[in-house]
């Protein structure tokens, strides 16, 4: 859908002045830890003209499970309203959404001809009778009519929390099925929110932890499809793949892009010893990053590509550390209790998430980049491998249950740790990898 | 589980022109390798049969929590496997190392990779060359037991030698 177009429908004095009167009361601070999640109502979506009357409706339910699903917005559903919205252009009757205590209204209209699909919309303050934002206008395909969906919501929910959208992105992750001593695993992508899952491998070999490009256009991943642990990128649109590193007598997993697109850190295994590589994919060349003769892996980088967080345990436990991205002197970063892996730097720089193992159970946390103000969000049997929303407000990650009927799900949670969340997939699945926002 | 004999391929080119692309490739070679071990040709009778090396002598070595080091069982089971090779010169190995569900993935496989290399340099220190030997780890991929408690984890934190003919590795 890259012919989507962006269109402002009004910009008059009112509109721009009401725009920038961000500090108003329909606000959300999402650090905070929101507690009452804001009350909201989306009407269905006005049909222009007769072949839009189906979509009109379905706009309305994904704008408003994206929005509920944040944990931050209580929609109210249709059955509770008074109003309703016949015109897009008419005067919105504001007392009819105060009287349920809609404190957000978005209204839109929906009109398709052939398969073009164009969806305008607009965002009120109830209270204050005001519109928050300008009117936009998504123009695309019929058959992309959730990504509308999506970026409608993801205007909502930027507008309201002045924090970008997450909603129009997709997950790689890996599909599950099978019993533990026999697991089948492929390579799957989907929605954000589960929907449109595509399958980009069968199931004859093993393949994991897929990793998206920072654009969204290819993928890292593990596959046992020699017999030995390899890294392939694969072309998501094509979904055509060619192997990266295949070293004779030598593994090479947890694969990540760096920022630029074109380097790519790994471990390799080799002789008994992991260490972290760096390989430039167009020549192929590959840099030797660590030297140690510990477990080095799990590398991740900060998002302006200078250094490297990977797990090590060089200390005799597994830890974080961070070090230059062409290599160097590592400092650790985790001192807590127990051990932590699976160090993922957040797309806003500001945290690292991580798999923390104590006492015998499972977590998913955060910490600043120094290694301070540690924060568990989750505990189970077995969390791990997080992945962060393109907001940095939420994470993703696999929890697997305990036991010989134990299967592998996909959960989410926000960085305050609230509204956590299994993502709804056809079999089980595992290590998720968020995409950015699609253009 | 019966499995086929095991095939190590001869060289990754190979296996990469059999796997050029996602929903049409050959991947009988990564089934073969992707278990706990073949099921064994032969009589366990016979001393030269592969299912007398699985189970008379045995195939695998089992590690504490978190470490690769091989124990004084370990040792004993690898110095008769050893002798086996030594003696039985068609065949080569592929050492598979293996976890227990109690970590990370990452961590894991290289978790694994340490205990196949560590049977691999006892395998050679006892004689065996080293060409005949390949290791890979599945970390907790490939589990044997799967109950959550420590009988089944002492089980899977295990490395297994897996024999293949020597004419193609």
């Amino acid at each position: 859908m890259k012919q989507i177009l962006l269109m402002i429908l009004a910009v008059c004095a009112a509109c721009a002045s009401v725009a920038s009167a961000q500090t108003g009361p329909l606000r959300i601070e999402i650090t905070e830890g929101v507690i009452e999640p804001l009350p909201f109502a989306v009407p269905d979506f006005v049909p222009d003209n007769s072949a839009a009357s189906e979509v009109s409706g379905q706009l309305g339910r994904v704008i408003a499970a994206d929005l509920a699903g944040t944990g931050l917005f209580r929609e109210i559903p249709a059955s509770a309203h008074i109003g309703k919205i016949n015109s897009f252009e008419a005067p919105v009757q504001f007392a009819d959404w105060k009287a349920i205590n809609a404190q957000a209204l978005v209204t839109g209209a929906v009109s398709v001809s052939g398969n073009r699909l164009t969806v305008r919309f607009r965002v009120w303050d109830v209270f204050s009778g005001a519109e928050l934002g300008n009117g936009l206008q998504f123009v695309g395909s019929t058959d992309g009519w959730r990504r509308m969906a999506h970026k409608v919501a993801d205007a909502v929910y930027s507008r309201i929390t002045g924090e970008g959208g997450y909603f129009d992105s997709r997950v790689v992750f890996v599909s599950e099925s099978g019993p533990k001593d026999d697991r089948r695993k492929r390579l799957a992508i989907m929605d954000y929110d589960g929907a449109n899952v595509q399958y980009l491998t069968d199931s004859a070999s093993i393949v994991l932890a897929p990793r998206f490009s920072p654009t969204g256009d290819r993928v890292l991943y593990t596959s046992y499809e020699s017999g030995f642990p390899r890294i392939y990128v694969l072309d998501v649109g094509k979904v055509q793949r060619r192997v990266l590193e295949s070293q004779d007598g030598t593994m090479s997993f947890a694969p990540r892009f760096a920022p630029d697109g074109k380097t790519v850190v790994y471990s390799l295994a080799q002789g008994g010893n992991t260490d972290i590589y760096a390989m430039d994919i167009g020549s192929g060349k590959s840099t030797r990053l660590t030297t140690a003769p510990s477990i080095e892996t799990a590398p991740s980088f900060s998002p302006d590509g200078r250094q490297i967080v990977f797990e090590s345990d060089r200390s005799g436990t597994q830890q974080l550390y961070i070090m230059p991205a062409r290599g160097g002197e590592a400092r650790r970063i985790s001192f807590g209790q127990g051990r932590y892996g699976t160090p993922v730097w957040s797309p806003r720089g500001d945290l690292i998430a991580f798999t923390k193992q104590s006492k015998g159970r499972f977590h998913i946390g955060v910490m600043r980049v120094d290694g301070s103000e540690e924060r568990l969000l989750t505990a189970s049997f077995l969390d791990e491998g997080p992945t962060w929303a393109p907001n940095g407000r939420v994470i993703m990650f696999t929890r697997e249950s305990q036991g010989a009927q134990g299967r592998s799900m996909l959960y989410s949670v926000d960085i305050t740790g609230r509204n956590l969340r299994p993502v709804r997939t056809p079999d089980g699945g595992s290590d998720p990898s968020w995409s950015p926002l699609q253009d | 589980m019966k499995r086929p004999a095991i095939v190590v391929l001869a060289c990754a080119a190979l296996a990469l022109a059999a796997c050029s692309n996602a929903t049409d490739y050959d991947d009988t070679n990564a089934v073969n390798l992707n278990g706990s071990g073949a099921a064994a040709a032969g009589s366990a009778g016979d001393p030269t049969s592969p299912a007398y090396f699985q189970q008379a002598i045995g195939d695998r070595v089992l590690f504490m929590v978190d470490q690769s080091t091989l124990t004084d069982e370990a040792r004993v089971i690898l110095t008769a496997q050893a002798d086996w090779l030594i003696a039985n010169i068609d065949y080569n190995a592929v050492i598979e190392g293996h976890a227990d569900e109690q970590g990370t993935r990452e961590y894991n496989l290289a978790l694994g990779e340490r205990r196949a290399n560590a049977a691999r340099e006892f395998l050679i220190s006892r004689g065996v060359a080293g060409t005949r030997l390949k290791v890979v780890s599945f970390g907790k991929e490939r589990p044997i037991e799967i109950c959550s408690d420590e009988s089944c984890y002492a089980k899977n934190r295990r490395a297994v030698t897996v024999l293949s003919s020597g004419l193609t590795g």
